[in-house]
């Protein structure tokens, strides 16, 4: 019976990572760092590296898989649950409270000239964000056929997101086992 | 009924097929709001902006906010557990063979391939997200000539600037609202 403060400190110590990050995300992993490594002593230093690799290099939300898991690594399947419920829930009810006031908000006048400035600011955002995950992508010939490949498909041809995931992943594995194959 | 089980499904495939969190994920969420008809780009990028100034992960929060437009309460809840669920699965099949996942050339590989398509991806959504905002109405000769379009470059170029110096992007959204109203009060004057 040890484990159920375990797990409801999992909880909540998720639940206030979900609430005091602005932006989601990346902005999470330092909260997470210093929540789970620091002060609960839940992971080790080491550890928590490959756990933020492994959340990165599977699908869904960076926060989402690092709550499930360390909450699996701490409390085992229901610790796993926790830490993934008390990550989402302040968006979850901060979101839904937002979205019933939100449609009002945009009929008034300041509020659209406010909106028309800051859609050219979100851009920039974009910007930013697109040119952090070019310098975290490999380079190279190959990676350069990816990125050009996957842009031009999706911007002038009417293909779908998924597709082109598929077929780069799949190239990125066919090119992993060419090289290893060389280099024996 | 259907509506519930549409957001489920939608949000799931947007769970599963999406790498890296954030920004990475907004290529595969617009394509499936847009193509829904759930939101425009306009309001699309709107969302981003308040995603950013609100806690947690953008794609709860879009999951969460697409969900309580079109389905209310239930319609949230399905949503977002279905951008969670994905996660959750893979997670803990991962959790269990991790020493074997950490040294697979199978995921080594796919992530060669997959963050290069990444940026690939998020500049195909960028571009046609940059037509919506500086030519909303079409692109026409006559688009050139607007005030609108000169105000919306101006603040772009400085918040790019204040981006890249790290600016939190909180402040930048603060940054280009102020500059919207008193644009929009000059032009209108």
């Amino acid at each position: 019976m040890k484990r159920i403060p375990k797990i409801i400190s999992l909880f909540l110590t998720f639940m206030k990572i979900g609430l005091f990050t602005f932006g989601g995300g990346y902005a999470m992993i330092p909260l997470i760092q210093r929540e789970t490594v620091d002060n609960k002593k839940w992971i080790s230093d080491e550890d928590i590296l490959e756990i933020i690799a492994i959340a990165e290099s599977t699908p869904g939300p960076i926060a989402i898989n690092a709550a499930t898991f360390i909450g699996y690594r701490v409390g085992g399947f229901w610790g796993a649950f926790a830490a993934t419920i008390g990550v989402a829930l302040p968006s979850f009810v901060i979101i839904t409270a937002i979205s019933f006031i939100l449609a009002e908000f945009q009929s008034i006048r300041w509020i659209q000239y406010a909106f028309n400035g800051i859609r050219a600011g979100v851009l920039a955002l974009i910007v930013k964000a697109l040119w952090s995950m070019y310098r975290q992508s490999p380079k190279g010939i190959f990676s350069y056929i990816i990125m050009l490949g996957a842009f031009v498909a999706t911007a002038f041809l009417p293909v779908n997101v998924i597709f082109v995931i598929l077929i780069c992943a799949a190239a990125g594995i066919a090119q992993g086992l060419i090289a290893r194959r060389r280099n024996k | 009924m259907m509506i519930y089980l549409e957001l489920f499904l939608t949000f799931f495939k947007v769970g599963l097929f999406t790498f890296g969190g954030g920004y990475a994920m907004l290529p595969m969420i617009r394509e499936e709001v847009i193509s829904h008809g759930w939101l425009s780009q306009s309001e699309l990028i709107d969302f981003i902006a308040v995603s950013e100034s609100t806690p947690g992960p953008f794609a709860v929060n879009i999951a969460t906010f697409i969900g309580t437009r079109t389905g209310g309460l239930f319609g949230s809840l399905c949503a977002t557990l279905g951008v969670v669920l994905p996660s959750f699965i893979v997670i803990l099949i991962v959790a269990r063979f991790y020493q074997k996942f950490k040294s697979s050339t199978l995921v080594t590989g796919a992530m060669t391939g997959l963050k290069p398509a990444v940026v690939g991806l998020i500049a195909a959504a960028l571009l046609s997200l940059s037509q919506t905002v500086f030519f909303p109405s079409g692109l026409t000769t006559e688009v050139f000539t607007t005030a609108q379009l000169y105000v919306s470059l101006g603040i772009f170029a400085a918040a790019a600037v204040l981006a890249f110096k790290k600016l939190h992007p909180i402040f930048i959204i603060l940054i280009s609202a102020v500059a919207g109203v008193i644009s929009g009060y000059l032009m209108a004057a």
